[in-house]
């Protein structure tokens, strides 16, 4: 972990309420897709921890959904503005253990880590599926940039407007050689009854520091008590309580 | 050259900067971001005889000015602590640390701070009879005098080293708490512990906190913290640690006026990982600013006169 002072290169709206921050500065602390980074905000007291979309030297790209005070305040934030940012937290994604077919699975918000990791399979050589499932057309983001990264891309919508009807697993491919998932708990409890394969899940959880100091985030798991921060955000499919 | 040291139960400390039980678990997250032996001491992960997981999550909730917790007490246990974590902890930490202890009977208490005195990296025991998060015990024993003086008798006579008791501020007349445990034998007491307090969460309309309700702090308890430590020390003679909100050197040195020893510093190392570090170096400017040759010597300083 870092603590470094990033600057917002942009930001743009890419549906109704989320946004896409790209920040500036020294991101050499982000070393896995499926880490976060936890950004100080004027006049909040506790940081806002928000995973990793894609990463360059020098660059993070961070995709947040407006849905209260601290993210409300993130999206009206001008380009140039200094933020306290902690960066490279979390275990993040573990990409050696995928296998030739990897399927990623994302809902909603828990679509922007796959991003980074999605990229990273490709520049190695998988065969990378991704099914992104949203509640409705006017929320489905980032299915072309996926797709312009050559990975199967399967978008799914809870009313069908747009590409399969249902949830990510109504779109599961026959054949995977693993599953790396992130998304609402419920999404995450299904994929992980349906799927027949091991795999990656990546947790949120409402946390005070972010980097393991607190104890605010702890899950039990089959090898005891993780602190989601640290120990996880990404936990083992064979650890997992369900 | 201002002179920053103090003394707390009779052990010198460089500085009176002491990370919170709670908000620095056992040192090591915050060794890997600089050296913590610049700091007075802190106070270890608040430590039961059994290991405990806590309460269920949410844990964690934001207000103005500060955050709940309703952790729970999640700790290894005594056994863990001795065998693994204070071995571990003397690699990266070479002064005498405060081991913050917890329990749910009086037999408890005694019976780990008596495993705590084993240890020679402990420096103090802070015996915590104030948190409001777990039920049947904790804070019970931290509303009723007479309760504080039967645990901190048996603690007195469990342990050799100094014990220092942490008081609950959720009480009427926190005075009256630390005369309890000065008659019974404490060598100091520290305050205060989190303010009970609740969020909401307005889609669900439900308690945000699994546990219903947590314990307050930052900077918005800074002002009643500083009060009770005020009263306190008009009410006894033995040291008091003060905390509650304590986020800069200037805040240090408001707690000591009012009577502290030693500061201890909270939520604030949650949101800056290296608030300990940075205080304790703001410190000497802050003193030649207002004058300050003495850190101790300004202890309890805003009762003179008064």
């Amino acid at each position: 972990m870092k603590e470094v002072t990033l600057h917002i290169l942009s930001q743009t709206r890419l549906t109704r309420d989320v946004y896409r921050m790209v920040l500036g500065g020294d991101t050499t602390a982000i070393t896995a897709p499926g880490q976060f980074i936890n950004i100080r905000l004027d006049g909040l007291y506790l940081r806002r921890p928000i995973s990793v979309c894609d990463w360059e030297p020098e660059e993070a790209t961070i995709l947040y959904k407006v849905v209260g005070r601290g993210t409300t305040q993130m999206s009206r934030l001008p380009v140039g503005t200094a933020l306290s940012v902690l960066t490279g937290l979390g275990n993040g994604y573990d990409v050696n253990k995928s296998g030739e077919r990897p399927l990623l699975l994302g809902g909603g918000v828990g679509v922007p880590p796959l991003y980074l990791l999605a990229r990273q399979l490709v520049a190695e050589g998988k065969d990378v599926t991704a099914v992104l499932g949203f509640n409705t057309a006017d929320e489905v983001f980032y299915e072309d940039e996926f797709r312009a990264l050559g990975v199967r891309t399967i978008v799914t919508t809870a009313d069908g407007s747009r590409g399969v009807r249902g949830f990510v697993t109504d779109a599961l491919p026959d054949e995977y050689s693993y599953v790396y998932t992130c998304g609402p708990e419920p999404m995450l409890k299904a994929v992980y009854h349906v799927t027949k394969t091991s795999g990656q899940y990546s947790f949120e959880e409402r946390m005070g520091c972010g980097f393991g100091a607190c104890m605010g985030c702890t899950c039990k798991t089959k090898y005891g008590a993780k602190r989601i921060c640290t120990d996880g955000p990404v936990l083992e499919k064979e650890e997992i309580i369900w | 050259m201002v002179n920053t040291a103090v003394s707390l139960c009779g052990v010198p400390l460089d500085n009176p900067v002491i990370p919170a039980s709670g908000t620095f678990g056992f040192g090591a997250e915050f060794a890997a971001l600089y050296d913590i032996n610049c700091l007075g001491t802190f106070s270890f992960k608040g430590t039961t005889r059994q290991p405990r997981f806590g309460n269920p999550t949410p844990r964690i909730a934001e207000c103005e000015a500060g955050m709940l917790n309703a952790v729970g007490l999640q700790n290894p246990g005594v056994e863990a602590v001795l065998s693994q974590i204070l071995p571990q902890m003397r690699t990266y930490f070479k002064k005498p640390v405060m081991a913050n202890v917890s329990g749910f009977s009086v037999g408890e208490y005694a019976e780990t701070c008596a495993m705590l005195d084993e240890a020679e990296q402990v420096g103090w025991l802070e015996v915590n009879i104030s948190c409001p998060n777990v039920h049947g015990g904790g804070m019970s024993f931290g509303t009723d005098p007479a309760m504080a003086a039967e645990v901190t008798k048996a603690v007195r006579a469990a342990t050799k080293k100094p014990v220092i008791v942490k008081l609950s501020p959720n009480v009427t007349d926190i005075a009256e708490m630390a005369r309890a445990c000065e008659a019974a034998g404490a060598d100091g007491v520290s305050l205060i512990n989190t303010l009970q307090g609740m969020r909401i969460d307005l889609r669900k309309q439900q308690p945000v906190l699994a546990n219903t309700f947590g314990g307050l702090s930052g900077p918005a308890v800074f002002p009643v913290a500083l009060r009770m430590v005020y009263q306190v020390y008009k009410a006894v003679r033995i040291p008091i640690v003060g905390m509650g909100g304590v986020s800069s050197a200037e805040d240090v040195l408001e707690m000591m006026l009012a009577g502290a020893t030693a500061v201890q510093i909270g939520a604030v190392n949650l949101v800056n990982p290296f608030a300990g570090r940075d205080i304790v170096r703001a410190l000497p400017a802050a003193m030649e600013k207002y004058g300050i040759q003495n850190l101790s010597d300004i202890i309890g300083g805003a009762h003179h006169g008064a």
